[in-house]
């Protein structure tokens, strides 16, 4: 008896001319939804936890302040004193009446600082805020 | 004369399209950062001078006190801070007009700040989900908009956020 292999007759090989089809649908879905970074954060900080979140559906609103553990403050690109964040929180509500300032404050920090944040932010009229928080397990 | 070209298939070679598709692919992913941001909402009081200010009736106001230890204290009263929800639900359902004042010194903890507002929040989201399994019977989470509307209109939050005032003594 003469032992063979079975070899199927029909050809073996997936067609991957839709790959790259494939691979560009989800390369522009990366692309549409990624969302480079702007800002180099320079200061450090670890962020609060608490329960009652809410998701901040449109980022678009977002501007963000940063205050460190060094209690520095940082918005946009640059290091600010205090005094200097009223002026541009009211350029931003000039730019963007909705305007929410996301405030990504250290939570080590003292309360002084925050408020004297908020005093600069009422001052300038951008009065949706958003105390940035991880969600606590 | 004429020489008839010789027809030969012209073809662009496509086969490592893909590898550069996922090239770029793999770097789109590794820049991608789908990060959901996540914090407590809450509205400034618009910036009014001194003279302007408003009286509330005293039986009307809830005071907290934060002090540069981090002890919370309810209208003068030590209260733990996971205690302050079921409180203040039952504050609010006693008197809806109730407005809490959030007070702090300059040396609060932010931590602590955040923990009792978070219990605030919940507090009103407590109240709210109750509203909205009584009025319509179902959680608010799952209320459609104009639902969640009249919800927020019947359940205002009311924290008024005070100055906070140096660390006395």
């Amino acid at each position: 008896m003469k032992f063979e292999k079975k070899i199927a007759k029909a050809e073996q090989s997936i067609p991957t001319a839709s790959l790259p089809d494939i691979i560009f649908m989800l390369l522009i879905f990366f692309m549409v939804s990624t969302v480079l970074r702007e800002v180099e954060v320079r200061v450090q900080y670890s962020l609060p936890e608490a329960v009652a979140l809410e998701k901040i559906d449109n980022k678009r609103l977002l501007s963000y302040i940063w205050i460190g553990n060094d209690e520095r403050i940082q918005i946009d690109d640059s290091i600010l004193p205090v005094e200097a964040i009223g002026d541009i929180a009211y350029q931003k509500r000039m730019n963007n009446p909705n305007v929410i300032m996301s405030l990504r404050i250290d939570k080590g920090s003292r309360m002084g600082i925050v408020s004297d944040v908020q005093q600069e932010l009422r001052r300038a009229d951008a009065l949706r805020i958003n105390y940035s928080a991880l969600v606590k397990l | 004369m004429f020489r008839k070209r010789k027809k030969s298939r012209v073809e662009i070679p496509t086969t490592s399209m893909a590898d550069i598709s996922f090239l770029l692919l793999l770097f789109f992913l590794v820049t991608t950062t789908i990060d959901v941001d996540t914090g407590i909402d809450l509205v400034l009081p618009p910036w009014v001078d001194s003279a302007e200010q408003v009286a509330i009736k005293s039986e009307n106001i809830a005071n907290i006190l934060v002090n540069e230890v981090g002890d919370v204290l309810l209208d003068e009263k030590i209260i733990g801070v996971p205690q302050l929800r079921s409180e203040i639900v039952s504050r609010i359902k006693a008197n809806p007009r109730l407005i809490i004042s959030y007070k702090t010194v300059r040396d609060t903890p932010y931590k602590i700040y955040i923990d009792v507002m978070d219990q605030l929040k919940l507090a009103y989201r407590d109240l709210r989900d109750e509203y909205s399994r009584e009025k319509f019977g179902i959680p608010a989470e799952f209320a459609n908009e104009d639902q969640i509307q009249e919800i927020r209109q019947s359940i205002p939050q009311r924290i008024s956020l005070a100055e906070p005032t140096e660390a006395e003594g």
